[in-house]
């Protein structure tokens, strides 16, 4: 590391072009807090213009593909296409959150006064995934994590007048805090063991010397639970049902995709890079079967306590334990197909979520409820987005001829053939994806097997706009698993993550 | 493109319902039974152009009307993954397209009385329909895992929306039974794909045809056929439940009284007739050859749950009061015949099984209908609220009594010859020659359930609290049904719903060659398979 001024200056000049993405993030949310002071009319044209800059974002990020592997910024960040697919997973969801966003009622003129803010801190959350997808020292990990949790608080509370939306965000600091501190913990344990914060030097010492296997196994374990609250992994995951509740839905919707990838491409670079497994296949720290009672405990947990929700936001926060579950079991298997599993899955998952998330979005505009009661009947109200939500929740199951299908085929497809204990974690995965069609199918019941409660049976279609883009969305979700090839090659092409020799 | 149009007729009925305003209920149908005509048309072009001369099984060449196409091919981790758009017909699936076809066709006819969301409900009927074919005529395992999960989803609204009073639970109950088999189903192909390679192309394959072959395993991989190979065991079984959940089997099969008495007449119709079938012929085609010695080893344990099967279910018969359970469990009871026969391990024992199959899939939907008739009627399916009702409706009961001597397995009928079959077949194999004679138990007993309920309902008198009412003078009473504005006896579309089945069912009950002759040599293909192992196994 050099360690004159001028060197230094240097370095960080020739890196600048490794960080165009977002730089170009950084000028959108100065640009949507200028508009926000300057116009009036907020609530188009800000989220156009988001919408555009994420484009505009898309295009550096997708210039990105061409450039050598390496570290920038003083071993700071890594540009590889890992990070590159990671990136183009949040811009989706980024702007499909500003799309939901624009259709909630909840977040309307009624409720929020002012819009713009809400559009700037979603931006900052999108640029601080982005440097968590990239972040090579943990340092910088610490740093992008905090901007990611720091902008979801305040978005969580964005409903200041609701006691729910206030409430999710003072537990979901608490805890983020805790989490934080643990990891923070965590991370200086390794830097006393090691005297690194870089991961490739933390994983050359670690392979080079002998490190005392009882603290590099707690200091994980504490790093774990920084990554584990991301993620929303057992047991780190009290937070998340209270949050999903309370939180404005498009914002719910945002978190479980968005914050749970970038959750994932930290842990996955972090214990890929900095753990990884010796020539002997022996482990420093043994990752892959602490990862293994991980994902069994949220896979149960989670769509055994999913059975008992009628909230749907709640019943969705469970789900999404569960589905943090079988995330894990492709991150455990630790090869490439288990990382293209993953990344596919995470893809897979954004459609299928944001779209369950925008329908519940629509329904509640029109009945003004989550509760999964409340849905009697919307059948025959809401033909188009009632059948959306289905094909959503079909997906969600994992049942073909879905994406959501295909992403379970592909996680499953790694665990088999390496041995008893995977298989064992297999069927588990897989029959707990049958309890999950118990919860899941407790809304189609409620939608088509049951009448509305006074027999009301007026159409209640959403806007033109809401119906296309539930559609396209289902299209998604049922073309990608038919049609799943291009998808699963660029998984496959972006498991390439830059490693030290 | 034959199979292809069979197969995707209902699916473009079913677009095309889509664009049709819900209030034109006519049109509507009228599509539907478009598509499903076409298809019985398409399956008589199949019939005749099929060359029964041809095995199958385990040799692609020599299935006829084959569809290829490759599918996606996509690089996972260090293999690719790649499966095919394979279609093709063998001995195995021609009789049950044929079946598919004429189910769905009665199936069309039987929903033409249903009122409530007329758009919605055939959408998902033509939806159910096709994949039901689909799975009859996939060879590529993905493809066909992808058809079997859909027959799901359609199957769960149509019982959720518009069964009986009892409708959700029923719906739920039979996803979440069938789910639970065919998500291991779904770890047993992926290994599978691991392990087997296409002989033509020298790559893994989903080829169901290649993984009939042992020769096609990858020595040394996860399921190659190795002495002590557990996890083939592990994948048998995997399999196994799937399609016994399916069949149903006892102990797998209390979904399916639930299923049949909430579901309407013609799901209950189009699940006894076909989707039962699935689960044998998965069986036939998939577990058994895959996985021949593992069967060998528990043949006697198959064989003892289908007769377990066929006394159970009878016994559960004998003790319903409801005209449509009781038709549930002898679904149950004939269903086991199917397991005893293939069990015999036999050309003689499975050629039983598979004509079973057939002529449960022509009577069953017959019994359903009929059950319907009445329903529709008074309301009310207690068997003991009935009395003297053959001197009322003679059509009526003379298409039960057909239907029952046909179940009961009486000579000349579909059901004799296929009992009989079984029965020769596992008595001639040592192991199993003691649970045939058990087995033959079941034909008693169902003698005495249907016997007894036709006896309730068609003979003597009308009962005192009988759901019809009878007026005018002594030799010229009129029976009528109080809320009932149709024909008391069989209207024409019910006949016309009927005969054809039932003249199905007499022709091949006297004259069974025509079937014989189209599955034999597939199945004897699917003996020699099995045998072999077995001869492996003793040396």
């Amino acid at each position: 590391m050099p360690n004159n001024l001028p060197e230094i200056i240097e370095q960080v000049k020739l890196s600048l072009g490794a960080f165009v993405p977002e730089i170009s993030l950084s000028a959108l949310f100065l640009l949507v807090i200028t508009l926000d002071m300057v116009l009036n009319e907020k609530r188009v044209v800000i989220p156009m213009v988001s919408l555009v800059g994420f484009v505009i974002t898309g295009f550096f990020t997708w210039q990105q593909l061409d450039m050598p592997n390496q570290e920038y910024f003083l071993r700071m960040h890594v540009v590889d296409p890992f990070a590159v697919f990671f990136k183009f997973l949040f811009l989706g969801a980024g702007a499909l959150a500003v799309l939901i966003t624009m259709d909630s009622e909840e977040l309307g003129e009624k409720n929020v006064a002012n819009i713009g803010e809400y559009y700037a801190v979603l931006i900052a959350m999108v640029l601080g995934m982005f440097l968590m997808a990239s972040a090579s020292d943990m340092l910088m990990m610490f740093l992008a994590l905090e901007l990611v949790s720091i902008s979801s608080y305040i978005l969580t509370g964005y409903l200041k007048h609701q006691i729910k939306s206030s409430e999710a965000s003072l537990k979901y600091i608490i805890y983020g805090a805790v989490s934080s501190g643990l990891m923070v913990y965590g991370m200086s344990l390794i830097y006393g063991l090691t005297g690194q914060t870089n991961i490739y030097e933390i994983a050359k010492f670690i392979s080079a010397n002998e490190v005392d296997e009882v603290t590099l196994t707690l200091a994980a374990l504490l790093v774990m639970g920084g990554f584990g609250y991301k993620i929303g992994a057992v047991p780190f995951h009290f937070w998340s049902p209270d949050v999903y509740e309370g939180a404005p839905t498009p914002v719910t919707a945002f978190l479980s995709v968005g914050s749970k990838a970038a959750g994932f491409a930290m842990l996955i670079r972090f214990f890929k890079v900095a753990i990884p497994a010796e020539p002997t296949g022996e482990l420093a720290f043994d990752w892959v079967n602490f990862f293994a009672l991980i994902a069994l405990v949220s896979m149960l947990l989670g769509n055994f306590a999913a059975i008992w929700q009628s909230n749907v936001k709640r019943m969705l926060a469970y789900s999404s334990i569960a589905h943090a579950g079988y995330l894990l079991l492709g991150v455990l298997v630790a090869d490439d197909l288990g990382t293209q599993a993953v990344m596919f899955y995470l893809a897979a998952y954004t459609v299928m979520t944001v779209g369950a998330f925008y329908v519940v979005i629509l329904i509640a505009n029109k009945i003004g409820s989550d509760d999964v009661n409340d849905y009697r009947g919307l059948g025959k109200r809401m033909p188009l987005t009632a059948a959306a939500l289905t094909v959503f929740l079909v997906s969600l199951t994992g049942l073909p001829p879905t994406v959501g299908f295909i992403g379970k085929y592909m996680i499953f497809t790694a665990l088999l053939g390496k041995g008893t204990v995977f298989l064992t974690l297999a069927i588990i995965g897989v029959l707990t994806s049958a309890v999950s069609l118990y919860y899941y199918f407790k809304i189609p019941l409620n939608m088509y097997l049951r009448e509305s409660e006074d027999g009301a049976e007026t159409p209640m279609e959403s806007s033109a706009f809401a119906n296309a883009l539930a559609a396209f969305l289902m299209i998604l979700t049922i073309g990608f698993g038919l049609f799943f090839t291009p998808l699963a090659n660029f998984a496959k092409n972006s498991v390439i993550m830059l490693v030290m020799n | 493109m034959t199979l292809t149009l069979i197969t995707f007729l209902p699916l473009i009925a079913a677009l095309i319902t889509l664009l049709i305003p819900k209030e034109q209920k006519q049109t509507i149908r009228l599509v539907s039974l478009l598509a499903a005509v076409g298809q019985v048309i398409l399956a008589v072009v199949i019939w005749q152009n099929y060359n029964p001369s041809l095995a199958g099984v385990d040799d692609v060449s020599k299935f006829q009307f084959v569809e290829r196409a490759a599918w996606f091919s996509v690089e996972l981790g260090g293999y690719t993954v790649s499966a095919d758009y394979l279609m093709g017909i063998d001995g195995l699936s021609v009789t049950m397209v044929i079946l598919t076809a004429i189910v769905a066709l009665v199936g069309v006819g039987a929903s033409w009385t249903i009122e409530k969301s007329v758009k919605s409900y055939f959408v998902l009927y033509n939806l159910m329909s096709m994949s039901m074919m689909g799975c009859f005529l996939a060879l590529d395992f993905f493809l066909f895992y992808i058809f079997w999960e859909v027959t799901l989803i359609p199957m769960y609204f149509l019982i959720g929306i518009w069964g009986g009073k009892n409708r959700e639970y029923a719906a739920i109950k039979f996803f979440i039974y069938t789910l639970v088999g065919s998500v291991l189903m779904l770890l047993a192909i992926i290994a599978l794909y691991a392990s087997v390679i296409d002989p033509e192309t020298g790559r893994n394959t989903f080829s169901m045809v290649a993984m009939a072959n042992q020769q096609n395993f990858i020595s040394g991989s996860a399921l190659a056929p190795s002495e002590g190979n557990l996890l083939r065991a592990l994948a048998f079984f995997a399999l196994f439940l799937a399609f016994v959940i399916k069949v149903p089997m006892v102990p797998f099969h209390t979904w399916l009284p639930d299923a049949h008495v909430e579901a309407p007449t013609p799901i209950s119709v189009v699940l006894a007739g076909v989707l039962l079938k699935l689960g044998g012929y998965g069986l036939l085609r998939i577990n058994f050859p895959i996985f021949p010695e593992v069967f060998q080893q528990f043949a006697w344990w198959i064989a003892l749950f289908g007769v377990i099967s066929i006394v159970y279910g009878a016994f559960c018969a004998i003790a319903q009061t409801d005209f449509k359970k009781m038709v549930a469990y002898s679904s149950v009871s004939h269903m086991g015949f199917v397991l005893l026969g293939i069990a015999a391990v036999n050309s003689l024992g499975m050629s039983g099984a598979m004509l079973q199959m057939f002529s449960h899939g022509l009577l069953s939907p017959m019994m359903f209908l009929l059950v319907g008739v009445i329903y529709e009627r008074a309301h009310t399916r207690e068997m003991d609220k009935f009395g003297g009702l053959a001197k009322h409706m003679p059509v009526y009961a003379g298409f039960i009594m057909l239907a029952f001597m046909g179940n009961l397995g009486m000579p000349a009928l579909s059901g004799f010859v296929a009992e009989a079959f079984v029965f020769l077949g596992a008595f001639a194999v040592e192991q199993t020659r003691l649970l045939s004679v058990i087995g033959t138990l079941g034909i008693l007993l169902s003698a005495a359930y249907l016997l007894r309920a036709y006896k309730a309902m068609f003979t003597g008198e009308r009962k005192p609290n009988a759901a019809y009412e009878v007026e005018g003078h002594h030799g010229e009473e009129h029976a009528h049904f109080h809320d009932w504005k149709g024909k008391v006896d069989l209207d024409g579309r019910e006949i016309a719903l009927l005969a054809p089945l039932a003249a199905i069912v007499i022709i091949i009950g006297v004259y069974p060659a025509p079937v014989l002759d189209l599955i034999m040599p597939s199945l004897n293909r699917v003996a020699e398979i099995l045998s072999a192992a077995a001869n492996v196994a003793m040396k």
